[in-house]
């Protein structure tokens, strides 16, 4: 199967063409926010305080990595569950943010927020934390350094793999990939 | 007095120190070659070309990661220690738990994993910075070696953890039930193709470690009790149909194995226990 190589910060006219279920390798910044780093954004943008990074057109990595050993990038950096993040994700989307990564389904409010904001869900390989920080070139943190594995950090990735999950137009692929591999039992 | 003393066998406390601190590291670099195993067999019979696909990437993940000395997972997990401990040993030059609780912390920071331990569970929540403490669990059996087994625990999978108290007159198809909503319900969050622990009997407690222990086993060793080990093949058939697939996209791979155990229990109940493993289903042993 043939990945679409994509190229970060993701405009309209790619966004469109990404469809539940298309393969692609993503290059360019993305920037890991997780749990606690979402919750200090959202009361950021509920105190009208200035963000550490601007979110509008980011692509956002659900991931904390595990340390880097010296003279190394990173340590192992897949996605964690993107479910936990589901109650940000409409406001998060409301100022911006293009797309996220992650692994696992998302709650129906946070993909109704994807159709309405125009926003995109890849999905990667969870447990291939190895595999994926072969693919992160530069990793800086650039805020919350207090919060460990949880900084938000900028990541520079080179064909980074992931699946569309949720596109614009409301496919989800959890729901399609399941329904055709089900077999009925009583 | 003297006479019983004398058949103890005497383990250092820096040795057990040592061992957990080895095996924390290398559970998290190494996959077992059962699991790798079974990875590669699904990478065939996977129907699902995007399966595949992600079945291939697991593969490829181990080598870099026992290559480079990467956790295979960033989640790190909570470190849960099983300790085998022989009657006839005796522990010098430290405290036993804080041996084993030691190990765990320079096995995590000389390895550079993660740490995922917070403090206090429900309001400070502070990372504890050296992934203590270990859940241990520690069981007196006949002979002077104490077994060690380690097996970092990812929350992902963790989470989906289940207890049922069925009725007695549930049965086989009230196990059945319990465990395949378990697992449907779970969907994309404990990382499938999983390994998905049962525990059958006991009390509640009882059985949810004899599930966890469950996941020991290796992925290629049936229960050898022959009933037991037909409602696991039916359990995996069945879990397979679900059509999850790996990482939750669709597929035919749901489950590499279901490892049931099984033990009596009173006449009122019917414990069932679920403990779901990722297909990073890390465990190490060591024998002192």
């Amino acid at each position: 199967m043939e990945a679409v190589h994509i190229t970060t910060p993701l405009d309209r006219k790619i966004i469109k063409e990404l469809t539940a279920g298309t393969s692609v390798l993503i290059s360019g910044i993305i920037y890991t926010v997780r749990d606690a780093a979402h919750k200090r954004l959202i009361e950021a943008l509920k105190r009208k305080e200035e963000l550490p990074f601007i979110l509008k057109g980011q692509t956002i990595y659900y991931a904390g990595p595990s340390p880097a050993r010296p003279g190394r990038t990173i340590g192992s950096a897949g996605p964690t569950t993107s479910g936990r993040m589901d109650v940000y994700t409409p406001r998060m989307l409301s100022v911006g943010v293009k797309a996220m990564i992650g692994k696992g389904s998302r709650s129906m409010e946070a993909r109704e927020a994807m159709q309405k904001y125009k926003a995109v869900y890849f999905v990667a390989t969870g447990g291939a934390g190895a595999l994926l920080a072969q693919t992160i070139k530069k990793a800086t943190v650039v805020a919350y350094e207090d919060l460990g594995p949880e900084a938000i950090r900028m990541l520079t990735v080179d064909n980074f793999p992931a699946i569309v999950a949720n596109d614009i137009y409301g496919n989800d692929l959890f729901e399609q990939g399941r329904a055709q591999y089900r077999k009925e039992k009583g | 007095m003297a006479l019983i003393a004398a058949k103890l066998r005497e383990i250092k406390a820096r040795d057990i120190t040592e061992t957990v601190a080895r095996l924390c590291q290398s559970a998290n670099f190494e996959l077992n070659e059962d699991v790798l195993a079974a990875l590669k067999q699904a990478q065939q019979n996977e129907q699902s070309p995007l399966g595949k696909e992600i079945l291939h990437q697991l593969v490829e993940n181990a080598r870099v990661a026992e290559a480079k000395n990467l956790p295979l997972c960033q989640d790190c997990g909570t470190a849960v220690i099983f300790l085998e401990v022989g009657q006839d040993t005796h522990v010098v030059g430290g405290g036993f738990e804080a041996a084993v609780t030691e190990g765990v912390s320079q096995g995590y920071t000389q390895g550079y994993l993660r740490k995922s331990m917070v403090s206090q569970p429900f309001s400070e929540r502070k990372n504890t910075k050296d992934n203590t403490p270990p859940v241990i669990h520690t069981e007196i059996v006949s002979g002077d070696h104490i077994r060690v087994i380690c097996l970092p625990k990812g929350a992902g999978s963790e989470n989906m953890s289940r207890l049922v108290m069925l009725r007695p007159g549930d049965g086989q198809e009230g196990i059945i039930d319990s465990v395949l909503r378990a697992v449907d319900e779970a969907g994309a969050s404990p990382c499938p193709p999983l390994i998905v622990g049962v525990g059958i009997g006991a009390t509640s407690e009882g059985a949810m470690l004899l599930a966890k222990k469950a996941l020991w086993r290796p992925v290629d060793q049936p229960n050898p009790d022959p009933e037991i080990a037909a409602l696991e093949e039916e359990l995996l058939s069945r879990i397979n149909d679900l059509g999850i697939g790996p990482m939750g996209i669709g597929g035919t791979t749901t489950a590499l194995a279901v490892h049931a155990e099984a033990r009596p229990t009173h006449i009122a109940s019917l414990p069932v226990a679920i403990n779901l493993q990722c297909h990073c289903a890390r465990h190490k042993e060591a024998r002192l």
